[in-house]
């Protein structure tokens, strides 16, 4: 039974981290139909940049805010300077600078920091809030984190005008605009607060897998798994999809079928839900347009 | 300068050298000249592999320390090194490059199990020295076999041997739990180790827990290993993952002997994030000072290493494990080209690599030596067992030999 | 003025077979080996297109197939004794049953879960090859090591130009039968189905087959590709086949062009030689530019497309186009930018291969 529990708690801690991160790619998502694949070294490069301030030895929540800050404008940056150019190619060409993104940050951060672990500082130290003896104080503040992320993006798309026009915007770019919503900087914002949402998804990944240029690649992984299982054009379906991902990862690894093939039969299960509901477990259902 | 390919620079002296120095064998030897000896590379400077890049680039700066100082007998070393991205069929390409376009002497270091398989038997057919490779697989001490191939690091099986028999010494009736990475070298360990334990003893082992290297962390591995009342942990595993492993088998509270791979004993690297008070009682087999343990802050040959990170290379690499390494490889590639003398043919080279007596690097742990014979192409055999006490490692017992 | 375009379409393809044919004759042994690189990754990627480009399916997981195919070819031949004209069509046969057999699961996902569901193919690939109950005939993660085929007694030719010519001789018969696969009938229905799903079947397209049979045919071309990378390499190991070589594939179609079989020519020059220019520029970065290759590479491939948004193909369309209306109206140069609206408007709506 303890093991099992800790196998739940270990579980639901990542799943935490994928949750945030699927929550950034349905902020993109929602808006141009495209998952980022640059999101995870994007998310992996603003988590170095909080690093370096913690090392000169600014206070951890000034240094947190300053990335989480930093990181929107580089996301509105990269929307408006590499992404924006490509609004009217084929889908796929979008896609291919997604992966030319990636690979840029992969290798910048690489040089840049090196590819040695660096150990990341959690804030929270001491004893656990909850889950103590099953979690540490980390894995507990995180999973506050990831909901507290979770009520201030629904609250931010719910009760702000911002937040409306951007929802506006994605749903119906034509109409919106007649009505005044500058859509194109909904896109950029969009991006914005995709980066900024994913730095937070790296900083609270960080002191659980460690830093170093590859920590967000399986991190990727499971929050598009997550996002798609939980049905990713719904901010809260994604991020249960993304905790359900994490604990069943650890179970099936644990219990069904050891940890050889436990990546591809995690995939096969999210694949077999899939077919039976194609948009994901909380997803819309889509009714296609003759 | 140029990185990677470090090119002659010709001056009047070279040529005075190069006068004296050049013999009739050196001619019919490609990427041999009288002033000139080509080296060829690959290594993983991009993609998933690329922190082991640093290898490749530790190597050309001790080349280029090495050329400033006069070269080898009057002769620069002209090294060039390819990016191959850790991938089999690259491999294959950007070797056949640096043999039939380049017209390399002779390959030296070249990263990985995989690579490393897939260029073998074309060096072998080709009679291309195929040196140092840069795996600890011991598919690559095979003479019989592969007389063009010759091994360098301590092989994973033999390391895990010692660790085996050192079980069997102190612990009889223990339970082992094994954490592996699912590939060549995760998979060495376990052979290793149950080849030490042997048939009658191959019931210790409970639990083995797998990795991928795409998964963020082993948090859960190390509880389903913990589950299974084990109380003696193998942790074979690549850096990042064995300081995870190291940290949570700590946080479960569980008090079992654990055993490390080397390749992730570093001081500042692994167990400072992992935790130094959590990596108390740690055991490996050693077999290269760490520059990171303060134990060797006064050490000589320590001294020599960062007088040369000072000059050659970036700070952040003075703590890379990878580099000290790859610094001792280059150095005992200098040791083979000095022996050679003037006759830098395929098969000097080759007879030379596989003719080092009692070779002492400065990075080894002290009085370690590199030998090597025409039946013994494992240049790097000895190792020492050393356990972590919360600070630096202390070495115990004698050097062992795989 | 479209005679004018069929004509020079011929001419190019003719200029093309003819240097290909040249090429092992001319050159040394290292850039046959890439030659043959080339065509490999060509054939994969006519078979990625038929799918991706011509019905719309997206495949981040093609290498899977392209593993199956190797593994396939490599285990015939040295557990089963099989020559290799014989192993890779039997492997190639497997890849269609599977590529089949994963095409009803996609069946029923549009867009992003087929790229998830393809994506999990391509993650879990290496994964099964190195799984340790199959060590007994995949070889684990040691791989397989394969003697490289010598050309037929009497031809005097290089195990080198041999094997490049192998290679040369089934990219030619796939590109021809996708060639007269996408022209017909069959291209017209699953161009169809791409675009205008409910339409077509409502004209009659049996819809579910056509894309099954699409996915089996696409995994066959990944297959043979693979059984010739095995023998042309002359070893497999799981390695081989991680996620950055389906991506790869994926950045060779829409580089080459979408919907454009000749490109996949472009796409595979683009993904075999532009990392090695990526790895040779990363030189000039000075010294601690380890890690550079990949940032380069990344930042060429951005570039590429914001010049050429539709692929080689396309940017080549828009210049050809561009160059007829000028010689037909003698109007100055200026058209050149209506002549890529064109373009992107044509591909759009229709996806013709040139």
């Amino acid at each position: 039974m303890g093991e099992f529990l800790h196998q739940l708690a270990s579980g639901v801690a990542l799943g935490g981290v994928y949750a945030i991160m699927a929550l950034a790619l349905v902020m993109i998502y929602q808006a141009t139909q495209l998952i980022n694949f640059a999101q995870g070294e994007m998310a992996m490069f603003s988590t170095y940049f909080a690093w370096k301030l913690i090392d000169l030895g600014e206070p951890y929540w000034l240094a947190f805010f300053a990335t989480v800050l930093v990181s929107f404008i580089g996301g509105v940056v990269i929307e408006r300077l590499i992404v924006r150019p490509f609004a009217n190619a084929p889908v796929l060409a979008s896609v291919i600078v997604f992966i030319g993104l990636s690979l840029i940050f992969n290798a910048l951060a690489g040089w840049l920091y090196g590819y040695s672990v660096q150990s990341f500082d959690s804030p929270f130290t001491g004893k656990p809030w909850f889950g103590a003896g099953y979690m540490s104080a980390h894995e507990s503040g995180s999973i506050v984190v990831t909901l507290a992320v979770l009520a201030l993006v629904y609250a931010f798309f719910r009760f702000t005008p911002l937040g409306l026009a951007m929802r506006a915007a994605a749903q119906n770019p034509v109409s919106s605009r007649l009505v005044g919503v500058r859509v194109g900087w909904m896109l950029a914002i969009g991006w914005g607060l995709a980066a900024a949402i994913g730095s937070i998804a790296g900083m609270m990944a960080a002191p659980i897998v460690y830093l170093d240029p590859n920590m967000m690649g399986g991190v990727l992984l499971y929050a598009f798994a997550g996002a798609v299982l939980g049905g990713i054009d719904n901010p809260f379906g994604a991020a249960v999809g993304g905790f359900a991902v994490g604990v069943l990862g650890n179970l099936i690894g644990a219990y069904l079928v050891g940890d050889e093939v436990k990546l591809s039969v995690a995939l096969a299960i999210i694949i077999a839900v899939l077919v039976w509901r194609p948009s994901g477990l909380f997803g819309r259902r889509l009714v296609a347009r003759v | 300068m140029i990185n990677r390919r470090i090119f002659l620079q010709s001056s009047a002296a070279a040529a005075a050298l190069a006068a004296s120095a050049g013999t009739a064998r050196a001619d019919d030897t490609p990427g041999i000249t009288d002033t000139e000896i080509k080296i060829g590379n690959t290594m993983p400077y991009s993609g998933p592999a690329s922190a082991y890049g640093v290898i490749g680039r530790t190597e050309a700066a001790y080349f280029k320390m090495i050329n400033e100082q006069g070269g080898v007998n009057g002769r620069k070393i002209n090294y060039i090194s390819l990016d191959d991205a850790y991938s089999p069929p690259k491999t294959v390409e950007q070797v056949r490059r640096l043999v039939e376009d380049e017209k390399v002497a002779f390959l030296f270091q070249t990263l990985g199990t995989p690579p490393n398989l897939a260029i073998r038997p074309y060096c072998n057919a080709n009679k291309v020295p195929q040196l140092f490779v840069s795996t600890g697989a011991s598919t690559f001490a095979d003479p019989e076999h592969f007389p063009w191939t010759i091994g360098f690091n301590p092989n994973y099986q033999t390391e895990a041997r010692i660790y085996g028999k050192h079980i069997l010494a102190t612990k009889p009736d223990g339970k082992i739990a094994v954490l592996y990475q699912n590939d060549g070298f995760g998979k060495d360990y376990l052979i290793g180790l149950k080849d030490a334990l042997g048939a009658d003893h191959a019931g210790m082992i409970v639990k083995e827990a797998s990795y991928e290297t795409s998964e963020p962390t082993v948090d859960s591995q190390v509880v389903t290993l913990q589950g299974s009342g084990a109380d003696v942990l193998l942790i074979a595993a690549t850096p990042k993952f064995a300081a995870q492993a190291i940290r949570k088998s700590a946080d479960l509270g569980w008090n079992g002997v654990r055993y490390v791979t080397n390749v992730s004993v570093s001081v500042t690297t692994v167990l400072k994030p992992a935790g130094l008070d959590k990596s108390k009682g740690l055991i490996t087999a050693y077999y290269g000072k760490d520059p990171t343990d303060p134990r060797w802050n006064d050490d000589p040959g320590m001294k020599e290493w960062a007088a040369f990170v000072g000059k050659y290379m970036s700070p952040t690499e003075l703590k890379d494990a990878n580099a000290t390494y790859a610094f001792g490889a280059a150095a005992t590639m200098i040791q083979v080209l000095k022996q050679c003398g003037n006759d830098l043919s395929r098969e000097s080279v080759m007879k030379q690599a596989a003719n080092l007596k009692d070779l002492e690097l400065p990075l080894l742990l002290p009085g370690m030596k590199i030998n090597t014979s025409p039946t013994n192409f494992s240049p790097i055999r000895q190792m020492q067992l050393a356990s972590f006490d919360g600070a630096s490692w202390q070495l115990f017992g004698e050097l062992l030999m795989g | 003025m479209a005679d004018a375009e069929n004509a020079l379409s011929l001419l190019v393809t003719l200029a093309v077979a003819v240097i290909a044919l040249a090429f092992p004759f001319v050159a040394s042994g290292y850039h046959i080996y890439q030659g043959a690189q080339v065509l490999i990754f060509a054939i994969a990627m006519l078979g990625l297109n038929l799918l991706t480009g011509f019905n719309g399916q997206i495949s981040l997981g093609h290498g899977a197939f392209f593993a199956i195919g190797c593994y396939g070819a490599a285990i015939l031949m040295t557990k089963f004794g099989l020559p290799y004209w014989a192993a890779i069509p039997a492997a190639s046969a497997v890849c269609f049953v599977a590529g089949f057999l994963f095409g009803f699961p996609a069946l029923r996902f549009g867009g992003l879960y087929l790229a998830l569901a393809t994506f999990a193919l391509a993650v879990a690939a290496p994964q099964i090859l190195s799984y340790t109950g199959f060590d007994a005939i995949t070889g684990g993660s040691q791989g397989i090591t394969l003697a490289k085929p010598q050309a037929p007694i009497g031809l005097k030719l290089t195990s080198d130009q041999w094997l490049y010519l192998v290679c040369l001789a089934s990219g030619a018969a796939l590109y021809w039968a996708a060639r007269n696969l996408a022209r017909g009938r069959i291209g017209r229905a699953l161009i169809a189905i791409r675009d205008q799903p409910i339409a077509a079947e409502t004209m009659g397209v049996n819809a579910a087959l056509y894309k099954t049979t699409c996915f089996g045919v696409s995994a066959l071309y990944a297959g043979v590709a693979g059984g010739l990378s095995a023998i042309a390499v002359g070893f497999v190991s799981p390695e081989s086949f991680g996620l950055s070589l389906s991506l790869a594939f994926l950045v060779g179609i829409v580089v080459g062009g979408l919907a454009s079989l000749g490109g996949v020519l472009f796409g595979a020059l683009f993904i075999e030689f532009v990392p090695n220019i990526a790895d040779q520029l990363s030189v000039n970065f000075g010294e601690s530019a380890k890690a550079l290759p990949g940032a380069i590479y990344g930042a060429l491939l951005i570039l590429v497309m914001a010049a050429m948004p539709t692929g080689v193909a396309g940017g080549a369309r828009a210049a050809t186009n561009a160059v007829m209306r000028w010689l037909a109206s003698s109007r100055p140069i200026e058209v050149a930018n209506d002549g890529g609206a064109d373009v992107a408007a044509k591909y759009e709506g229709k996806g013709e291969s040139p």
